[in-house]
């Protein structure tokens, strides 16, 4: 698979590479702001953009900016944003259309090498990662709902789903079994009233529901 | 005896002060005389006589009033250059201060002036008697011995002079300032005003410090410790080492990221740039949820504040909840809530907690009072025993 990557700061760029290698990715293409960004994605159609958020010129939102631009033209790029702070404005919008092949972590997140290296395997795949971060913000603003009814570690488990995180991930997280979690994701279900359709579904449909999108 | 100094002195001296009282004479008293006219004319007036009297007591009266500004600048002038005393412009602000001023006290001051100047005109003019009484033609001429009494009286007038003069001088520059000059209700309004300013003026520069302190640290050393732990990250994943090495590194990687976490944690505590860049909303989101305990957050904010107040209220709500996460017994949870009401800034942290903190007690709860204080807020702390804890605040602020 082909990646591209945005990130402004040289000495960080470097690294990035040498990460989205190991994680076996091939590196089309690295650019220092989201003008390059956009041309490379035209240029070499990448199956993953890794983004830098805050960018020349303006160093703000360029990165997401970008991103939402290249979701709308070419929506099979999969996109992982890394940011200097979490904000969740940034994470609704990129979530908002599509939940599949998005990744928002915060930019420190990179120097656990193995687990980044895996979260960009996850949103190549269609899969989501977000930051524990992100996730804990978009909580904060929830206004009061059903989601009351959850218990801490049901909450917790649908938290750690929201990261983009599988049956068995979660498992290794809370360090419990398989069949415990798949327990608690089914109460969370129940508890959040969501019809009876085909398991994933509802599995993003309670993962929406908690993100309050 | 050094007698010719001290002579010397008091010569200097007494110039100095008469020719400060004697130009003090017809300053002081210009006003008086016209005062008297202007009397006179209403006298006149009233006893039904000359009918130009109302025009002449116009004129008098419009005389006297373009005078005042006139006289004050010249009392100013006097005290300044021949006693060296700044006496404060009074403005136009309460005009009535300085028309009394030259109406009443001027008068007094005018009577004393003349009074001390004739005493030395007088004296000067008796002491030599015994002398020049020589020079009068013969049928003018006093007996030698009334004119000895002349001399003496003369020399003894002559010697008080000085001290008199000195005294007058003084009450004068004693008084005067304080009659003349800005009052003191002024003059606090004034520094009031002044202090205002330069406080506001260090506030924002303390500001701005934490600004670019905190742009200097992202852009510098927060970069390259990311850069550094990433590549420690990924010697530890990709290098084949002897399990010492191995050892060495994995510390190496977790210090460095632990260093990341501490500097970030530093840089959110001085002036994170997600406020500068967003505003109070979303540096508040990342505040509150990071908190150690679950955050509930409402921010009603139609427009973004002055920098310097978003950045007190976001230093109270992380202080808040700093304390909250720290010493709140048994809270399971905090709301925090930000509300623009009209000019002020009301940002209210509350917990669940069982309550019974000390208002007074604790360095960080004075620290955010002093900053609070620093843009006029009011912070107010009520902890009943039992709970809830809430701590309010609010922040004026001119949207």
């Amino acid at each position: 698979m082909r990646a591209v990557i945005a990130e402004d700061s040289v000495l960080l760029r470097v690294g990035l590479v040498k990460v989205v290698e190991m994680a076996g990715f091939e590196v089309a293409a690295e650019v220092g702001d989201a003008e390059g960004l956009l041309a490379a994605v035209e240029e070499h159609e990448p199956d993953l953009a890794v983004v830098d958020v805050r960018m020349p010129p303006g160093f703000t939102d360029e990165g997401v900016r970008a991103a939402l631009s290249i979701r709308r033209s070419r929506p099979s790029t999969a996109l992982l944003l890394l940011s200097q702070y979490v904000e969740e404005r940034y994470a609704a919008d990129l979530l908002a259309a599509n939940t599949s092949g998005v990744g928002y972590l915060l930019k420190q997140r990179v120097a656990d090498v193995e687990e980044f290296a895996e979260a960009l395997r996850r949103v190549a795949n269609g899969g989501t990662a977000l930051d524990p971060q992100v996730v804990a913000q978009l909580l904060v603003r929830r206004p009061s709902d059903p989601l009351d009814r959850l218990t801490a570690r049901e909450r917790e488990v649908l938290a750690l789903m929201a990261e983009g995180r599988s049956n068995a991930g979660i498992a290794a997280q809370l360090v419990v079994s398989e069949s415990a979690v798949a327990k608690h994701i089914n109460n969370i279900l129940a508890k959040l009233d969501l019809p009876q359709a085909d398991a994933d579904h509802r599995r993003v449909l309670a993962v929406l529901r908690f993100l309050g999108l | 005896m050094k007698i010719v100094p001290r002579l010397r002195r008091t010569l200097t001296r007494l110039t100095r002060d008469t020719s400060f009282l004697a130009l003090g004479v017809p300053l002081h008293l210009l006003m008086g005389f016209l005062l008297f006219n202007v009397f006179g004319l209403v006298w006149e007036i009233i006893g039904g006589g000359d009918s130009t009297a109302p025009v002449i007591l116009g004129f008098a009266v419009a005389l006297a009033a373009l005078c005042v500004p006139a006289l004050t600048w010249a009392q100013r002038w006097r005290f300044r250059q021949l006693l060296g005393i700044a006496v404060t412009d009074p403005g136009w602000r309460r005009p009535w201060r300085q028309i009394r001023y030259h109406c009443l006290a001027g008068v007094l001051f005018g009577g004393l002036e003349a009074l001390v100047v004739g005493l030395l005109l007088a004296g000067a003019a008796a002491a030599p008697t015994s002398v020049w009484i020589y020079a009068l033609p013969r049928p003018w001429r006093i007996d030698s011995t009334q004119a000895a009494y002349l001399s003496v009286a003369g020399l003894v007038v002559l010697t008080g002079v000085p001290a008199l003069a000195a005294a007058v001088v003084r009450l004068e520059s004693q008084v005067v300032p304080a009659l003349l000059g800005r009052s003191r209700e002024d003059d606090l309004a004034q520094r009031v005003e002044d202090l205002t300013e330069s406080r506001a003026g260090a506030v924002d520069a303390a500001d701005a410090e934490r600004r670019r302190i905190e742009r200097d640290l992202h852009d510098g050393a927060q970069q390259r410790l990311v850069s550094l732990a990433l590549n420690l990250g990924i010697a530890k994943a990709t290098l084949d080492l002897p399990p010492e090495a191995r050892e060495v590194i994995d510390s190496a990687h977790r210090q460095a990221k632990e260093a990341i976490e501490e500097l970030s944690d530093l840089v959110r505590g001085l002036h994170p740039s997600v406020l500068d860049e967003l505003g109070l909303d979303a540096a508040l989101s990342g505040l509150a949820a990071r908190a150690p305990l679950p955050v509930r957050l409402r921010v009603d904010l139609p427009e973004r504040v002055a920098p310097t107040v978003e950045a007190v209220a976001y230093f109270v709500v992380s202080e808040a909840l700093t304390n909250v996460a720290k010493h709140a017994r048994e809270a399971t949870g905090a709301d925090v809530t930000v509300a623009l009401l009209g000019e002020m800034l009301r940002v209210v942290v509350e917990d669940d907690g069982l309550g019974g903190a000390d208002p007074t007690g604790g360095s960080g709860l004075r620290g955010l009072t002093r900053r609070v204080r620093s843009v006029d807020g009011s912070l107010r702390l009520s902890s009943p025993v039992g709970g809830p804890t809430t701590m309010s605040v609010e922040l004026p602020c001119v949207p």
